[in-house]
């Protein structure tokens, strides 16, 4: 099996603490995973928005690299890359007409893919790779008496894979509680953040983090955990704007990716874990822990 | 804006059609039923002049002039939610973006939509790096749009650069990967 890292732009400039959590946490649980070589934006929705072709071919230089680099899986933590990769990958293999235009244009420029690379999103390599036994057995700090909102928002389940539910996940709920934290019961769990709307359109995508938010504190979480350094920024990075429309800020709930939960749970350097890193600070939650 | 003459609504009708029958379940778009289960699932309909469901139906009916000067396909967060529940297999995130493609193509979208703007902002980092800056973005963003917007999001960029989450210089592809790239992007959108 042999399995490259993807990325993408986000995670290593905002998604910082993901980034240096997520190769933390996969360091010490022995995967592999080495970064495809002169990778290129996987496009997100901006270029799907634009040219569905000019889309798919920008996705599809990814795949075509870490084919040609002779790897079998291609693994991502963002779950916008995931989606548009992945969905890459599946309407390639499906519209044979759609894949000859893609491959002539990955020609161009000395490419081709041939559909053997499987796209996955982190998450899934580490519950149903690793899987949450294993983590527990490797755990040296339990997160027993944290109460977390597992927040998977909505590209990571949709609608190309089904590793997980689509409308109610579990996956990381049951690593969360590998590594003893408390799970809150969460409906708002895979709604969506707002995305890129935060940008164009703030006061509805305001609105959508409010939901999350209060969401959250109603179950009592004291942090959420995300899956995507989007979701991340926008449940973290907008707390003056939640707080002028609809008068409160959450202060009390910072925002963590999952892998940096894994990372205090594991017990790796507190550097490692990124939790100094964070827009709302995680200390007065995780003191106990680190 | 646009390249040619103003099309006329049957003619964006017919142009969106043949660009969405290309897509897997493309023609699903013929057979929705009505039900509504997207407008209700998506998260952002109560700010959309039409409904993802009544897109649908002014679509069928040719009413494109109607559709692309709504807000409604620039309200699509893309969460895919219509996407999963749709019970006639409508793909209904892909029906979105091929109505963005057509607004931008041919310059016709509502004044004060903003996401194309972005979304042009998106590609010039791309093409210019490989990848995507995200202070570029912002900068290019804000200039073409909105400049006082830019400076109310320095308190938010001051904060994450102080906790390492802002970089200032690109990430950037090798000179051979960008000279490959903006190869298969030239064909790609000439094909």
């Amino acid at each position: 099996m042999a399995r490259l890292f993807y990325p993408g732009c986000a995670l290593e400039q905002s998604g910082r603490p993901y980034e240096v959590s997520a190769l933390a946490v996969a360091r010490a649980l022995g995967l592999g995973l080495p970064e495809l070589e002169d990778w290129s934006c996987c496009g997100a929705t901006a270029y799907m928005g634009t040219h569905e072709v000019w889309a798919l071919a920008l996705a599809a230089r990814n795949l075509a690299l870490a084919e040609a680099a002779g790897a079998d899986e291609l693994v991502t933590a963002c779950s916008g890359c995931f989606v548009v990769l992945n969905k890459a990958d599946k309407y390639l293999a499906s519209q044979p007409q759609l894949a000859r235009t893609v491959n002539e244009a990955l020609a161009a420029g000395g490419l081709t893919y041939h559909g053997g690379v499987r796209v996955r999103h982190l998450l899934d390599v580490i519950v149903n790779g690793v899987r949450p036994e294993a983590i527990n057995a490797q755990m040296k700090t339990s997160l027993a008496g944290l109460k977390v909102a597992p927040y998977y928002g909505c590209q990571i389940g949709r609608p190309f894979d089904d590793f997980d539910d689509a409308e109610y996940p579990t996956s990381l709920d049951g690593l969360l509680e590998a590594v003893e934290a408390e799970v809150v019961p969460f409906p708002l769990k895979s709604r969506c953040c707002g995305g890129m709307l935060m940008s164009t359109a703030a006061d509805v995508a305001v609105k959508l983090t409010y939901n999350i938010l209060e969401c959250a504190d109603r179950a009592g979480a004291q942090c959420i955990a995300t899956t995507c350094p989007l979701c991340t920024v926008n449940l973290e990075g907008y707390r003056q704007h939640v707080a002028r429309a609809y008068g409160k800020s959450y202060s009390h709930i910072p925002v963590l990716a999952f892998t940096q939960l894994l990372a205090v749970a594991l017990g790796l350097p507190r550097q490692e874990t990124g939790v100094d890193m964070g827009l709302v600070p995680a200390e007065p939650v995780l003191a106990a822990y680190l | 804006m646009a390249e040619h003459a103003r099309a006329s609504s049957r003619q964006l009708a017919d142009e969106f059609m043949e660009a969405v029958l290309h897509l897997p379940d493309g023609d699903k778009v013929k057979q929705c039923i009505q039900c509504g289960t997207c407008s209700g699932s998506c998260p952002t309909s109560y700010a959309m002049d039409y409904t993802p469901r009544e897109i649908i139906a002014a679509l069928r009916s040719g009413m494109l002039d109607r559709v692309l000067g709504s807000n409604t396909m620039w309200m699509c967060s893309s969460c895919y939610g219509c996407t999963v529940r749709c019970p006639a297999g409508i793909k209904l995130t892909d029906v979105m973006y091929q109505l963005k493609s057509l607004a931008m193509k041919h310059g016709r979208y509502p004044k004060g939509v903003t996401t194309p703007a972005l979304q042009q902002a998106f590609v010039a980092e791309v093409e210019s790096h490989g990848r995507n800056s995200e202070v570029g973005l912002m900068r290019r963003f804000f200039t073409s749009t909105n400049p006082l917007n830019g400076l109310r999001n320095l308190p938010l960029a001051w904060q994450m650069y102080r906790r390492g989450r802002l970089s200032l210089k690109a990430s950037r592809l090798s000179d051979e990967g960008r000279r490959q790239l903006k190869a298969i992007a030239d064909k790609a959108r000439g094909g």
